[in-house]
């Protein structure tokens, strides 16, 4: 049975690699990295049931959730308002 | 048997992210794939059971350097430039290097082995001797805040020099904008 959800998770993880790589849009990429990441979090916890530790690798996962939000927070910021250093859109006045 | 076919659809999948990371020019779509390399990178460290290495790469690779190249985009600007030379000497230096670094690995020896120099140098002792010595529970802990502490040391030394040194790039430029825009 775990071996199933395994394939299917690396099946999900060439798609989502799949549309990182041909994504027209830049919105296209960043999902694409977010399913990614949610997708490696699937797969630690799945790996964790597998290998019988499971509460080991489910706090591994909770911190790469927490990776993985911080990075995509960056990364729209970045796309909406084109700098990290300020907290709002950038004054026209420049 | 189902950690190595983990292991190889893995490590194809990082072969593939990073030819696509060499070919793409949208530096944005190159930082996003970074970000999924690292993934895939502690995914690979999770199945071969180096759980602080891969804690390690998530929260450096995929966390903290998605976001700094992000700042240097933000600097430099979002599409490469045409390389103005040819990249068959790096490429030549490259496979060279690669080969020299495959050629080292039939040396080393099998993966989870009992016998190997690591295992049998100096580890048995910290297993044994860190209750008494530091009385910390956690043998790593023991290992790398004292009996190697001054190693620790220099290491903030290098990330706390690094980290100014970053600070001073990125801040150097929103001050002179600052100047700029009041004068």
């Amino acid at each position: 049975m775990l071996i199933i959800v395994v394939i299917a998770l690396l099946m999900a993880m060439a798609l989502a690699l799949l549309r990182a790589i041909r994504g027209p849009t830049v919105y296209d990429r960043i999902l694409a990295a977010n399913v990614f990441s949610t997708k490696t979090i699937l797969m630690i916890t799945t790996f964790g049931f597998f290998v019988g530790r499971p509460e080991l690798y489910i706090d591994i996962a909770i911190m790469y959730g927490l990776i993985g939000f911080i990075g995509t927070v960056a990364v729209l910021k970045v796309s909406e308002f084109g700098n990290l250093g300020q907290s709002g859109p950038q004054s026209g006045g420049q | 048997m189902i950690a190595e076919i983990i292991n190889v659809v893995l490590l194809g999948l990082l072969v593939i992210t990073a030819v696509a990371a060499i070919r793409l020019h949208d530096l944005f779509a190159v930082v996003m794939v970074f970000g999924i390399y690292s993934f895939l990178a502690a995914t690979v460290f999770v199945v071969l059971d180096a759980v602080d290495v891969a804690f390690t790469e998530a929260a450096v690779g995929a966390g903290i350097s998605t976001i700094l190249m992000l700042a240097t985009i933000s600097l430099v600007g979002r599409w490469e430039r045409r390389p103005a030379h040819r990249p068959f000497l790096p490429i030549l230096v490259v496979v060279v290097t690669g080969g020299a670094l495959v050629y080292g690995t039939l040396d080393m020896p099998n993966f989870g082995e009992q016998s190997t120099p690591v295992h049998e140098h100096i580890a048995p002792y910290y297993l044994e001797q860190s209750k008494s010595d530091i009385g910390i529970p956690n043998v790593v802990t023991s290992v790398l805040a004292s009996y190697r502490g001054y190693d620790t040391l220099g290491e903030l030394t290098v990330i706390f020099t690094a980290g100014i040194g970053v600070l001073g790039i990125l801040g150097i430029r929103r001050r002179r904008e600052e100047k700029n825009s009041e004068g």
